[in-house]
């Protein structure tokens, strides 16, 4: 078991024919992902990444195809939005929008339209989701990591491989890792993630990965303190950011009193989390956590 | 992305929402003759810097003649004007808005900004116009009134009603304004803004709406479709050390400390500046060099933090992934080869080919500190910043 992907996942990559998007299925393959069908709008009828995976001119052709369930989004910002809309309305279940630098205004209503029809979006502006010797669904370097029974929530990139690499070096390997992405709004929340790993058996304890910005990472404490069984460790980065200004993601700013990373640690804190204050202490902070 | 209250004052007349007539100068000359085609005996002078609370900092005058503008206008032009959000420093005034002035009945506030944890965009209004709404969000918060506004509906004409009927508008005044509300979020929607606020918005004494202020917050991704915003620009309001590094695609912050860092990804840059400061050293900056770090890169990175004469030492911490680390460390080498770096360099590498990037390291002949994991690079650098 794991969460939202695994296996048996039959992904389908949106601008595969990019070369971000030609880069990473290439890696992805390689990583064991079961990639069955590329769109670009124009290019279906060819075949890619040495005549293996299809490419389509729409998801809906592709799904009608191949049967595809799940999708990873690589093109442009000002077309990201709408590759998410087109793969909600075409039934694709879980779609993970690496895409940096979508506006807000479009992701308002993305995530209204994905809300309404059930789709499952991850970002944008993220690394994406491994299931580990499963399925790589993103751009981390799937090699980082080890199977086991840990389950990784983070709002940042090169930070979850940070976290991810010092798990492993206590002897913890992971079931799912996310990338939920650092932009003001984001499909699926840090909640949301916490939920699944609740539900999933094979997860033993979560690690989350904050920052500065929003009120994410409390509303998930909140949450956990009422209706987690399993131990969770956090880390909240930004304890040195001064307030008012974009600390590199979009929604990394200390608007309020609240969401700084003081107050995020003591909420943390205080709903049975336990902390980690230094980013070097995450992996011996998740190891105590899970003795 | 921000702009001046002069240009969110156009943008406000483009889209219906009244503001008072007003001129834009650069100069004294210009100020006068702004004066004389208002054609009002009263005028505003007001200091057009990108910080708020410039009243309390001298930078909104009244002015009554035609030598009352000159003596503000030569006052104000060139003055360093300090507010709560300019910093200590403050910030140089080199544009005035001359506007007529507006005879005050009751003033208002009105903001649209996006609700993070709604999801959606909200519409605040509030009786408690002209002082800081954050004072009258944490004291008397039942004086704002708050509608969420559905974003595949937009707004609807009840909403905008239940707005003005929370500032007890009649009449014509109550049309105005959910006209000039209707209006606002239209001009929220059509320029990517994440804030519009106008505090305040004003009854005038003869029964109409006014917007005396402006504040815009644009969504920096959106520009790419906003090129009239984008002109709007005025980069001398901006650090020139962040605009040189936005011109090398990288995302820096200044800050006041003194170890420099370099990192791949801002989540692992700020965890990085808060070690720095465990391991009881200050950092210097923000910097992301974002996910590919090649030599070029490193080296404008270098540039940018080196830049900053209160850097003593510089730590660079890659992450990495698909960016593979021996790659990263013949940049490093080339970097402080060609910049004939003196601070002292604490260079951490984990990820792709470590190991390798350790021996190029090593054998490189340049005086770099090596560390491994993050607690060592914090330790290593804050010791080398003491020298």
């Amino acid at each position: 078991m794991s969460i939202l992907v695994n296996k048996d996942s039959k992904v389908l990559v949106q601008g595969i024919t990019g070369s971000e998007g030609q880069f990473h299925a290439k890696q992805m393959l390689a990583y064991g992902t079961n990639i069955l069908a590329g769109v670009t709008p124009g290019k279906g009828g060819q075949n890619t990444l040495n005549d293996r995976i299809p490419v389509f001119d729409s998801v809906e052709e592709a799904v009608g195809e191949t049967g595809v369930d799940t999708s990873i989004i690589f093109v442009p910002p000002p077309f990201a939005a709408e590759a998410v809309i087109e793969a909600s309305f075409s039934g694709i279940s879980v779609v993970v929008c690496i895409t940096e630098g979508v506006p807000i205004h479009d992701m308002i209503k993305v995530k209204q339209i994905v809300n309404q029809n059930g789709t499952r979006l991850v970002g944008p502006n993220c690394p994406g989701i491994i299931t580990v010797d499963e399925c790589k669904l993103g751009i981390m370097p799937g090699f980082i990591c080890k199977k086991g029974n840990i389950g990784v929530i983070s709002k940042s990139g090169t930070l979850t491989y940070e976290a991810i690499d010092q798990c492993v070096n206590v002897g913890l390997g992971q079931t799912t890792a996310i990338g939920i992405g650092g932009d003001p709004i984001i499909g699926t929340t840090m909640q949301d993630c916490l939920e699944l790993f609740e539900a999933d058996p094979e997860t033993e304890g979560v690690v989350i990965i904050g920052e500065i910005g929003g009120q994410m990472e409390i509303v998930a404490a909140r949450w956990a303190n009422e209706n987690m069984s399993k131990p969770i460790t956090g880390f909240i980065a930004g304890q040195t950011a001064p307030p008012g200004r974009r600390m590199g993601h979009a929604g990394a700013i200390v608007s309020g009193s609240d969401d700084t990373a003081e107050a995020k640690i003591r909420i943390l804190k205080e709903c049975g989390i336990n902390v980690a204050e230094s980013v070097a202490d995450i992996g011996t902070v998740l190891k105590t956590s899970m003795e | 992305m921000k702009i001046h209250e002069y240009q969110g004052k156009e943008i406000f007349r483009k889209h219906g929402i009244t503001t008072p007539p007003g001129i834009p100068v650069f100069s004294v000359e210009e100020a006068l003759n702004a004066y004389r085609t208002l054609d009002t005996k009263t005028v505003v002078v007001k200091a057009q810097i990108h910080a708020g609370g410039r009243g309390k900092g001298g930078g909104v005058k009244l002015a009554h003649s035609r030598e009352e503008v000159e003596i503000l206008a030569n006052e104000m032009l060139g003055m360093t004007l300090v507010t709560h959000q300019t910093g200590p420093a403050g910030k140089e005034v080199q544009r005035l808005l001359i506007e007529s002035g507006a005879d005050i009945s009751q003033e208002f506030y009105a903001a649209i900004t996006l609700d993070r944890s709604r999801e959606m965009d909200v519409f605040m209004v509030s009786i408690e116009g002209g002082v800081e709404i954050e004072k009258v969000a944490s004291e008397t918060p039942e004086k704002i009134v708050k509608v969420w506004i559905d974003p595949l509906l937009g707004i609807k004409n009840y909403q905008a009603r239940k707005l003005a009927f929370g500032l007890s508008l009649t009449d014509e005044a109550f049309k105005e304004a959910v006209s000039i509300f209707l209006n606002m979020y239209v001009c929220y929607q059509a320029t990517d803004a994440t804030l519009i606020e106008i505090n305040p918005l004003i009854l005038t004494q003869d029964g109409h709406i006014l917007a005396l202020d402006s504040k815009f917050n644009f969504d920096r991704n959106a520009l790419f479709r906003q090129k009239e915003i984008a002109e709007m620009r005025d980069i001398s309001e901006e650090d020139p050390t962040e605009i040189e590094a936005g011109n090398y695609q990288l995302n820096y912050i200044k800050l006041d400390g003194d170890v420099g860092c370099m990192v791949n990804g801002a989540g692992l840059a700020m965890a990085t500046m808060d070690i720095i400061k465990i391991a009881g050293g200050e950092p210097a900056n923000f910097l992301d060099v974002g996910g590919t770090a090649s030599a070029k890169t490193v080296k404008n990175g270098f540039r940018i933090i080196l830049s900053d004469k209160n850097v003593r030492a510089v730590l660079i911490n890659i992450f990495g992934g698909i960016v593979r680390c021996d790659r990263v460390a013949n940049g490093v080498v080339q970097a402080v080869k060609e910049l004939e770096l003196a601070v002292p360099i604490v260079v951490r590498l984990e990820g792709t080919n470590s190991k390798e990037a350790q021996q190029i390291l090593s054998e490189s002949g340049v005086s770099i500190i090596p560390a491994i994991g993050m607690q060592d690079a914090a330790e290593k650098v804050v010791k080398a910043a003491l020298g």
